[in-house]
């Protein structure tokens, strides 16, 4: 008799636990307010990035086409992937003396793993991440991108 | 009781018939009107394949808490229609060693089986294409051709995963005929006729879920686990369990012919959902309470197809239910449900119908 | 690899190739599967599809460089994994990092394990065909890495730490964050029970299904809750503590049933002790620095440093070989996956496919961290 009400007892239990189950599903069901879908790109004006968001590096210039870069090469030395090349020229002084300054900040972002550790190493705060992240193109070469704009100076007083 | 005329379809074809007979001989006639209902018969699956697989995608999301397709069409609503052409124009690809015959008449078979069974469904007073005496026999007969296709594609696909997906099905639905089949004789015991047209009538004054009471809701549980099993849908999607065997039968399937099983998958499920609404349900006879007059004219006043599709939506409803909440059974686990527990208690349940019936406790 | 060559034509078995695609493998990992009927009788896992020489790699990285790298080895632990080269390298440097620091770390840690066990869960109801959980373990993961995103810039690959600290304070509104958090997660995990845990289909398919001795688990190497559900009491966090752990009450959670629930079962249990762990140390984040300033070149006398962390799926160990350069003489992981994904064959031998895709799910195991 034992082994008779166990078998219906498994059979009531089991059932009992799959309408349990149904009942969470049930639930989601007829509460659509739950869903937490996000209509990308439609949501592009109340898309919220975080500011911190490490979306591409770029360098920050003044409304006078001035940046803050004097092309140390600390963040192409910080960078793990070589992202980073820095091309420096040399420029003579007032003074008549040999000057390296920055030609371009080159900057691959195919190859960028977004780590944030140029942004450290970077003495004169010349480079921040920025939160764009829509980066999709149809030709790699546009990600390489040169930061310093061109004609761009370095600010007064950055180098001292 | 009496079914507003207006809803009684037999006078509409009864005029066609007589319309046409007036025109031709009585060979062309047949041969007319079977071109006439094959004709609407493929409509019918092309919009229903559409709406279902449209319907389980939204289910399925809110479910999930998601919204599922939302960008072609308001809602969604082109998505499967874009799908479809998608598919259409995908290359047909064959495996090589491929028995190419078989492989290429797989699809047809599931389809013409599912086919087949519409044929008797009775949509709504008058609106059956064949009214057989052995309605229920020949469904329960027809829906099972379906699985030769599920062997044959998982054979003549070469890889290993179809055909592991094949034999299982194979197990499966030969297994879960039974119950299914034993659960429909419970209500045959009350109707004592197996056509449809009088099983339907035989509800006019309750549905037999209510009327067979204890017994018929058993009969009913039991009927909806093994229907959802026959169509190889999840819990019991075995035959293609994406996690083990990656899509199972269909794995080496592509382009229409995939379409063919996918559409067949949801013919499938209408159809399971049309024989439990039918038998259990009252098929399109109207929802009446007791002796609530007012209730039940105004019942009345809605269409008797409409009555057929609101029973069957809500039966595919439970079934997808059932295949977005639960994980998926193993295979030994799915035979020992069948023969330990469906198999004993629906031949317990019909003892029980017997004995109700004999005694005359049912309504 | 060369395969033996088996000749079947005696017996009826009959390989398989699981992977390195299919569905169930989590990433490209192949599985060749010897069968009978449906009965596994032998399992070999070929691993190497994303092999990318990290530990080389390594050889030629700054000791900053290092830790972006182990993102990439089990990135659903990677802040688990960037704390353990950052402890090696504080542990070369001998500093001491402020209390601060110790308690972020910790509390992102139990964070990093609750969103990977929430994947986990979501991930184990897909393999089972339940594919509803995977849906609801993405929204309680996806929480967590909203708050690491405004917390550090990064959803996934984080490298929140640097040698000597942390690479920023948290934000003014972290505690806000991780207590709604909490308070959702709290609600939502005995949903979690109700869908899976105790659903019949579930139970009947992981109870008494791919049965680890305590014995094998110590002998394969198996750690974290795999082999605490077996028995094996090798929790990091307990044995020896590290960053702020030591402060906290939580409790190891150990099975002795060695099956696919009690491994199941354990991550759930564990959930609950990180939330529990949180909950302690988040209204008590002491004031001070969030870094200390070290050299731009780190440069570890010469040595040999190794440290250990509890990362999601057992224990992840660096060992740092140093010769007193900027870059390390020798680094070599080593990733509990590697060591789990070995008890593969002895677990599944004499089970049905089903059980296997079972028994990987609970094994919990990350491709990238295998093969590194």
């Amino acid at each position: 008799m034992n082994e008779v009400t166990e078998y219906f007892s498994d059979i009531f239990k089991g059932v009992r636990s799959l309408l349990k189950g149904m009942s969470v599903t049930g639930y989601y069901f007829l509460h659509p307010k739950e869903i937490i879908t996000q209509q990308y790109p439609e949501n592009r004006d109340v898309l919220k990035v975080p500011e911190r968001f490490r979306g591409e590096l770029v360098m920050p210039h003044t409304a006078d086409n001035q940046h803050r870069c004097t092309g140390c090469s600390a963040c192409q030395l910080a960078c793990p992937n070589g992202s980073i090349i820095i091309v420096s020229d040399r420029v003579e002084t007032p003074e008549g003396k040999k000057k390296k300054v920055i030609d371009k900040h080159v900057y691959n972002l195919a190859m960028c793993t977004f780590c944030n550790l140029c942004v450290r190493a970077c003495p004169t705060d010349a480079i921040v991440m920025s939160n764009d992240f829509e980066h999709a193109t149809y030709d790699r070469g546009e990600l390489i991108k040169i930061l310093n704009q061109p004609g761009s100076k370095v600010l007064e007083g950055i180098e001292e | 009781m009496k079914i507003l005329s207006i809803y009684d379809f037999s006078n509409l074809t009864q005029a066609i018939h007589t319309w046409l007979s007036g025109k031709m001989s009585v060979v062309s006639t047949q041969v007319v009107e079977m071109i006439l209902v094959g004709t609407v018969f493929l409509l019918f699956f092309a919009v229903l394949g559409l709406v279902l697989v449209y319907a389980e995608r939204k289910v399925c999301a809110i479910i999930q808490v998601r919204l599922g397709p939302m960008r072609v069409g308001k809602w969604g609503t082109a998505q499967t229609l874009a799908d479809f052409i998608k598919l259409v124009f995908k290359e047909p690809l064959i495996t090589r060693d491929a028995d190419k015959f078989l492989f290429n008449l797989a699809p047809f078979i599931i389809i013409i089986a599912s086919f087949m069974a519409v044929a008797v469904m009775p949509f709504a007073k008058g609106l059956q294409a064949m009214d057989f005496d052995i309605g229920l026999f020949y469904i329960s007969a027809v829906s099972s051709i379906g699985v030769t296709s599920i062997l044959v594609a998982g054979w003549a696909s070469n890889s290993k995963y179809s055909l592991i997906g094949a034999i299982r099905s194979g197990a499966q639905i030969l297994s879960y005929e039974l119950s299914a089949g034993l659960s429909l004789l419970t209500i045959v015991i009350l109707t004592g006729s197996l056509q449809l047209s009088e099983i339907v009538e035989s509800q006019a004054d309750g549905w037999w879920i209510w009327k067979g009471h204890v017994s018929s809701i058993i009969a009913f549980v039991i009927f909806i686990i093994a229907g959802t099993a026959e169509t190889n849908r999840g819990p019991f999607d075995m035959a293609e369990a994406e996690s083990e065997l990656t899509a199972g039968f269909h794995t080496e399937y592509s382009g229409i012919k995939f379409a063919f099983f996918f559409l067949a998958e949801y013919v499938n499920m209408f159809i399971i959902a049309a024989i439990g609404a039918t038998v259990f349900f009252g098929g399109w006879m109207p929802l009446h309470v007791g002796n609530f007059e007012a209730f039940n004219n105004i019942m009345d006043y809605i269409p008797s197809v409409v009555w057929f599709f609101m029973k069957v939506s809500a039966i595919i409803f439970l079934m997808m239910w059932f295949r977005w909440t639960f994980p998926r059974l193993r295979i030994d686990q799915l035979l020992t449900l069948e023969w330990k527990y469906l198999l004993p208690l629906s031949l317990m349940n019909i003892l029980l119908m017997a004995f109700l019936s004999l005694m005359g406790w049912h309504f | 690899m060369k395969i033996e060559a088996i000749d079947t034509s005696e017996t009826k078995e009959y390989f398989i190739n699981m992977g390195p695609q299919h569905p169930s493998t989590h990433g490209v990992l192949r599985l060749l599967l010897t069968l009978e009927g449906e009965i596994i009788k032998n399992v070999e896992p070929h691993i190497g599809y994303v092999h990318r020489a990290i530990e080389k790699m390594c050889e030629k990285s700054s000791f900053q460089q290092i830790i972006h790298l182990t993102d990439r080895l089990d990135y659903l632990s990677c802040h688990m994994n960037n704390e353990a080269v950052c402890l090696a390298v504080e542990q070369g440097l001998e500093m001491d990092v402020p209390e601060r620091v110790k308690v972020i770390r910790t509390i992102i840690d139990e964070l990093n394990r609750i969103s990977s066990h929430t994947l986990w869960w979501g991930v184990m109801g897909m393999d089972m065909g339940a594919i509803t959980s995977f849906l609801y373990g993405f929204r309680e993961h996806e929480m967590i890495t909203e708050i690491f995103e405004e917390t550090c810039g990064a959803r996934l690959t984080m490298s929140y730490n640097v040698p000597g600290g942390l690479m920023f304070d948290i934000p003014p509104n972290f505690q806000k964050m991780v207590k709604d958090f909490l308070f959702h997660f709290k609600k939502k995990l005995p949903e979690y029970d109700t869908l899976l845990s105790n659903n019949i289909i579930f139970t009947e398919r992981t109870k008494g299904i791919g049965y680890l001795s305590k014995e094998n688990a110590i002998a394969f190497g198996v750690t974290g809750p795999s082999a605490r559900a077996s028995g094996f009491a090798c929790d990091v966090r307990k044995l020896k503590p590290y960053s702020a752990y030591h402060k906290v009450n939580f409790k190891e959670i150990i099975f002795t049933e060695g099956d696919c629930f009690a491994r199941y079962k354990a991550r759930i249990d564990e959930m609950w002790e990180s939330v529990s762990i949180i909950e302690q140390l988040i209204d008590n984040i002491p004031e001070g620095d969030y870094f200390v300033k070290t050299k731009a070149v780190i440069k570890l006398p010469v040595g040999e440093y190794y440290q250990s962390v509890e990362s999601a799926r057992g224990e992840f160990g660096v060992y740092i070989v140093s010769d007193n350069k900027k870059n390390p003489y020798r680094v070599k992981f080593r990733s509990p996956g590697f060591a789990n994904l070995s008890a593969l064959n002895k677990i599944a031998q004499g089970c049905k496919i089903a059980d296997l895709v079972a028994i990987m799910s609970t094994l919990d195991l990350v491709i990238p961290d295998i093969d590194r």
